[in-house]
């Protein structure tokens, strides 16, 4: 045989075995998705350290989302269009101590609820009694979400609602009733918003309030000027909402200083939340942009500065649909998680998880995505997603909802979602030219990601072992304590779907330590503080968050967990007025209530 | 889209401020891609990272090097692999590195291996991009999105695009393929009741430029007359739109995996038995 055709043997003998590396690193993936089979409660805790069970009928919350109904001449691609409003955050209300749920609506006259925890491991709805029930009458648009903060620092939280309509804002009456106050607080006629942030971007004591539009404000979902409202490219946009600044004067109202301060976008934004990223002690402004790029502002206290460029987060446009921040590698700087979306054999864009990049801070701070490396990179048509740690073993885990349009499980609408993307900004930007859904799905009936942090660099999808087997159209998710019993509990609220409350049961060998803290000088919500717990040799920071995620507020309590026999050094807090304080060896399997000193 | 469509038609030559600069053919429609490539990544950010590009580009330059050097027994000049790797790199979509390096690898392993009687099939990125599509669907996608919102990076790209097929004397295909396609959009309009503007949308996008300038006209892979070029190229665009009835997203670089070595395979029997009947070995 001559060296020729010996050479094209083993030529063809490469060639198959490269087309078998597919099939190779499929099986290899389906290993890894072994780990996250359906186990029982026992198993789970034993495997995991922690099982959830869905609770929300036992616990008396019987929510269904209903979606709205816009211009008939929507009707075609009505599901894609009212995709959104599903919303949910945690507040306690009442400052009895047990926290309570704040749920949106978005059904033309549709109901909010505010579930009272009755800390007897039920909730009952008072928001009609309340005043913010309400919300959703005809010619006010529907309710796209709502972020808690004490802007008056009367010690009781205030309730920021935002819709695609009259944004609204309700002051807490000692918790005893809400008060619209509104048109004193000076807020805009109509923005089609999804996402806000209580922040106290200037550091005088008072938070302020950012608002990001989605659609254009000048556009009336129910009564269409003309149908060229959609955005003008798929992943270069720039014809959407404006962004607004309210600086809090103090006095109960605020002022507009968005373009002043050097936030001036267009950008669809979908989440926003706020972090001090580069240790300044102002916290800087991370938007999550659908249809775009991803926007970073670092805060300089009076100015703001783009930087997505440059920090890294601002080159590949996707469709960020969240925002949210936490300390995963527990070397005290926080990382940004932003969901995008992958759709099998169609559009794989991958979630992108910004980390710091070794060496880099100040102004000079890099990021690099390193969503695939660390295993967070999938997560389908991703929405709402939070960091906190469920097992109570001392790392932060990831929660991640998914789920676009759940309707004929037979037929998709991905064939004409992909023709009508790729097309220029005269085509796309016309919901007349988009082909009709004919009750299709789009990435409908998603399983949901729940990402255990392994500590040393990866995470593993434990969501079916575990016991999140739901596969509604999942939008807001947050993370909180629901019952004090120093867990994490999971609450989603899903588009034309139930609110559903998953129990956390977390093995008692792991401990956990958690802090409410008041500020005296600082705003008296105390968001923006930063807790650093140091034990065992680790570190890891939070903080108080005035919004996070998508269209969700978690607890403001700030919860570690710390894992087994811990040894916590000591708490190291820095208050948003500059303060720090340290307490010495606090004690662990407790909440520690803190008021800054004056 | 790897073979170049510009085969050696002469040298042309430019006169410029009384000095005369030649370039030859086979490096305008690497130049012109690279053009794309660079302009749409630094204005649009079109490449998540440089690093998956590079690589496409440099596995198909080592493949081509090691095979040519093995199979013909010399260095092959790299001008096609050049835009094999790079079509990799801009059309392939996936957070993955892996794919990237294995569409290249396979896209040019596919010219040595899928060979019947001296010529190859399949236009490389063509197979190499449709294989992964099939068997890696969880790790890839095409690209299927537009650049920028602007009309005259369009314009841009389609004229240059057309002068570079015109000097290159493929124009006919490329030209037959559009209004093919065109009119293929309103027959499906009509079918689906979907707005024909949606149905001629995707041409609209850089997927649709590539293939237009790069795929279909690529001369290894098309048959020989200007007349059946024609003729299959319009095959392609009618296997298209059955694909597109029957929502199959990337219709396009299916039809031309179905079509093209279908219609290479009928040339090449044909040849054959003229062959035969003649005594000329063809």
């Amino acid at each position: 045989m001559s060296g020729r055709k010996v050479a094209r043997i083993v030529l063809v003998l490469v060639f198959i075995a490269l087309l078998a590396v597919p099939l190779v690193m499929k099986q290899l993936a389906s290993r890894r998705e072994r780990a996250n089979s359906a186990l029982d409660a026992t198993a789970a805790l034993n495997r995991y350290g922690f099982h959830l069970d869905e609770v929300a009928r036992a616990s008396a919350i019987n929510f269904i989302h209903q979606a709205p109904t816009l211009d008939h001449r929507l009707d075609h691609i009505m599901p894609q269009v009212a995709s959104m409003g599903a919303a949910v955050s945690v507040v306690d209300f009442n400052r009895d101590g047990w926290a309570d749920l704040y749920v949106t609506n978005s059904g033309e006259g549709s109901k909010n609820a505010l579930y009272k925890n009755n800390a007897d491991g039920t909730f009952k709805d008072v928001a009609a009694e309340m005043g913010v029930a309400d919300l959703n009458q005809v010619g006010t648009g529907v309710s796209m979400g709502t972020v808690w903060g004490d802007y008056d620092n009367d010690g009781y939280e205030d309730l920021f609602l935002y819709k695609w309509g009259k944004p609204e804002l309700f002051h807490n009456d000692a918790g005893q009733k809400f008060s619209r106050v509104s048109d004193k607080a000076g807020l805009p006629a109509w923005v089609n918003a999804n996402t806000a942030v209580w922040f106290d971007y200037d550091r005088d004591g008072l938070l302020d309030l950012f608002l990001g539009g989605y659609y254009a404000e000048d556009v009336d979902l129910w009564h269409l000027k003309n149908t060229k409202m959609m955005p003008e490219s798929f992943e270069y946009a720039k014809n959407g909402g404006r962004k607004y600044l309210f600086r809090n004067l103090g006095d109960g109202s605020f002022e507009e200083v968005s373009q002043k301060v050097g936030i001036d976008t267009r950008r669809w934004a979908l989440a926003a939340t706020v972090a001090d990223l580069r240790g300044t002690g102002y916290q800087d402004l991370f938007i999550a942009n659908d249809y775009g790029i991803s926007e970073l502002f670092f805060n300089d206290g009076k100015q703001f500065r783009e930087v997505g460029k440059q920090t890294g987060v601002g080159f590949s446009p996707k469709s960020g649909m969240n925002a949210s921040v936490g300390d995963i590698l527990n070397d005290g700087r926080y990382s940004i998680y932003v969901s995008n979306i992958s759709e099998e054999g169609v559009l794989i864009q991958g979630n992108n998880l910004w980390v710091p990049r070794e060496g880099t801070r100040g102004d000079l701070l890099k990021y690099d995505n390193l969503a695939r490396a660390m295993d967070v990179e999938m997560g389908a048509w991703s929405f709402g997603a939070q960091f906190g740690d469920l097992n109570n073993d001392g790392t932060l885990d990831l929660y991640l909802v998914n789920g676009y349009i759940s309707a004929d499980r037979n037929m998709n609408y991905w064939y004409d979602f992909s023709k009508i993307a790729g097309g220029n900004s005269t085509i796309i930007s016309d919901a007349a030219h988009w082909p009709a859904m004919d009750g299709r799905s789009l990435s409908g009936y998603q399983q949901k990601r729940v990402w255990l942090n392994d500590g040393a660099g990866k995470f593993v999808n434990v969501a079916q072992a575990v016991g999140a087997r739901d596969v509604f159209d999942g939008r807001a998710v947050a993370l909180v304590d629901l019952w004090n019993r120093g867990v994490l509990d999971v609450v989603v609220a899903n588009q034309k779907g139930p609110l559903l409350i998953y129990k956390n049961n977390v093995t008692p060998e792991n401990n956990w330590v958690s802090f409410e803290l008041e500020g005296a000088a600082s705003n008296r919500s105390a968001i923006g503080a930063e807790v650093r717990l140091f034990w065992d040799g680790r570190q890891q920071v939070q903080h108080v968050s005035g919004g996070s995620g998508f269209c969700s507020q978690n607890q403001r309590r700030l919860h570690f967990g710390v894992g087994k026999n811990p040894r916590i050094e000591k708490v190291e807090i820095r208050w948003p007025s500059g303060k720090i304080e340290t307490i010495k060896k606090p004690v662990f399997g407790q909440l520690h209530q803190i008021k800054e000193s004056a | 889209m790897s073979q170049s469509a510009a085969q050696p038609v002469g040298t042309p030559t430019l006169q410029v401020s009384g000095r005369k600069i030649s370039l030859d053919n086979r490096y305008i429609p690497p130049l012109f891609i690279t053009t794309i490539l660079v302009v749409g990544h630094f204005a649009y950010g079109i490449l998540e990272g440089y690093e998956r590009a590079a690589l496409a580009i440099v596995c198909a330059l080592v493949a081509e090097l090691i095979l040519g050097r093995i199979f013909f027994g010399k260095w092959l000049n790299l001008a096609n692999a050049y835009i094999s790797g790079i079509s990799v790199g801009i059309l392939i979509r996936s957070p993955a590195l892996w794919p990237f390096a294995l569409c290249s690898v396979l896209s040019i392993m596919s010219k040595y291996v899928l060979r019947v009687k001296g010529r190859h099939l399949w236009n490389p990125s063509n197979f190499g991009i449709c294989v992964l599509l099939f068997l890696a669907p969880e790790t890839v996608a095409a690209l299927t999105i537009q650049w920028g919102n602007f009309i005259w990076p369009l314009l841009v790209i389609w004229i240059l695009g057309s002068v570079i097929i015109w000097r290159a004397k493929r124009i006919h295909v490329s030209v037959t393929y559009v209004l093919s396609f065109l009119a293929f959009a309103f027959v499906r309009s009509w079918i689906t009741g979907d707005p024909w503007r949606s149905e001629i949308s995707p041409i609209t996008g850089p997927m649709y430029q590539l293939f237009v300038f790069f795929m279909v006209t690529d001369p290894k892979t098309t048959v020989k007359s200007r007349k059946w070029q024609c003729i299959v190229v319009f095959i392609v665009a009618f296997a298209e739109m059955l694909l597109r009835l029957n929502h199959v997203v990337y219709a396009p670089l299916y039809a031309l995996f179905i079509v093209g070595p279908a219609a290479m395979l009928i040339e090449i029997w044909l040849e054959s038995r003229r062959s035969a009947k003649t005594g000329v070995v063809a």
